[in-house]
């Protein structure tokens, strides 16, 4: 597992807050995803620019009585499968921030 | 730009749902009687419409007549096909034209794909509901095929007026949402009445074995929503407008899920 993994919104979605869930649209195919709490997180924290496990340790673990070995594994697996989903990308280098424009607000 | 035939040789019938107008112009006199008699209660008398259609009837010439409808934009323009139809506009023109064969679906089709388009700029949709108005508010049913959409059309009471059994028209005021009549048909193949009011609630329906009304959060009920939203357009404006009208209707408009026993009794529970 890297620890170098850079994750960064897809500028292909529309994004939206509400309740405690994040609801993603996929512009590509119309899909539709929605993140729990957690995952919520993560994606609100892929700037591109913040390596995944700084995400994990400073927003996730700071907040959950996870392990925080465990929290990673997990958080990589969810990246993973949303990058085959087309709507997160990953490097392991730091990439460019989405485009903010896209992200609706509530 | 898009080389529109001149109207004048043409005659035409306006057919305004939902409060947008559409003018259809062809030379086939029988193809517009046709279209008067399939959109009775929506033939307009407007001169300022909001499109213009012209239609050249004939086989489209597609490669294969029995493919799905394709949606795509290109350099602004819209380009709807279907094996019935070709059809294409300009939103800043608000013209287009319709290559189709002499049959009423495919105009249909094409009404459907450019209101939905046209009210997702506006806040709105097209929804997978039936809907009616019962004492000045109006109430949408909605779900997939089977869900009983018709079924709550056809035990609606005397004092309900159908909108729809198939296709509501949510249209986004400054304070909340308004239903329209369609006269996009289920399985009632019964046109919806030309009329409109203030939405009161939406309720997903589930077949039971009693009728109860449970409420539904927020995030489930813009999920059920956006899954019953006709979309066509794989656009990424477009998307973005979808999902905003999504969770600004399921923030104003309670949503709740409608159980079921298919008899008229249900309708003790609305309105």
């Amino acid at each position: 597992m890297s620890d170098k993994l850079y994750v960064a919104r897809s500028s292909q979605i529309a994004a939206r807050r509400l309740d405690d869930e994040m609801m993603i649209m996929s512009a590509v195919d119309s899909t539709l995803f929605t993140l729990n709490e957690t995952a919520t997180f993560i994606w609100e924290a892929a700037d591109g620019s913040t390596s995944l496990e700084d995400i994990v340790t400073h927003k996730i673990c700071s907040r959950f009585e996870v392990v925080e070995s465990e929290a990673l594994q997990d958080a990589e697996e969810m990246v993973r499968q949303l990058a085959g989903h087309g709507i997160l990308l990953l490097s392991d280098e730091p990439l460019a921030a989405a485009n903010p424009s896209r992200q609706v607000t509530p | 730009m898009l080389e529109l035939a001149p109207l004048v040789d043409c005659s035409n019938v306006v057919i305004e749902i939902g409060g947008i107008a559409a003018r259809v112009a062809a030379a086939d006199p029988a193809f517009l009687q046709m279209l008067e008699n399939r959109y009775a209660g929506f033939i307009s008398s407007r001169t300022d419409v909001d499109f213009d259609f012209h239609v050249d009837l004939g086989e489209p010439g597609m490669a294969d007549p029995d493919a799905d409808v394709s949606v795509a934009n290109c350099m602004g323009c819209w380009s709807v096909e279907r094996g019935d139809f070709r059809a294409e506009w300009e939103p800043e023109t608000s013209r287009g034209r319709i290559r189709q064969s002499p049959n009423p679906y495919a105009i249909d089709a094409v009404l459907r794909i450019l209101h939905s388009m046209l009210l997702a700029k506006r806040g709105g949709f097209l929804l997978h509901a039936a809907s009616a108005i019962r004492n000045g508010k109006a109430f949408l049913f909605a779900g997939v095929s089977g869900a009983g959409k018709t079924t709550m059309a056809g035990l609606a009471p005397a004092d309900a007026s159908l909108l729809t059994d198939e296709i509501s028209y949510v249209r986004k005021h400054a304070h909340g949402y308004s239903a329209c009549g369609t006269p996009f048909t289920g399985e009632l193949e019964q046109l919806g009445e030309n009329i409109s009011a203030p939405i009161a609630a939406l309720y997903l329906l589930a077949k039971g074995s009693a009728n109860r009304i449970d409420p539904v959060p927020a995030a489930e009920a813009a999920r059920a929503l956006l899954s019953n939203i006709l979309f066509f357009a794989k656009d990424q404006e477009m998307i973005g407008a979808l999902l905003h009208s999504a969770c600004e209707f399921v923030g104003r408009i309670p949503v709740s899920r409608l159980t079921f026993v298919p008899d008229s009794r249900v309708w003790g529970l609305i309105g």
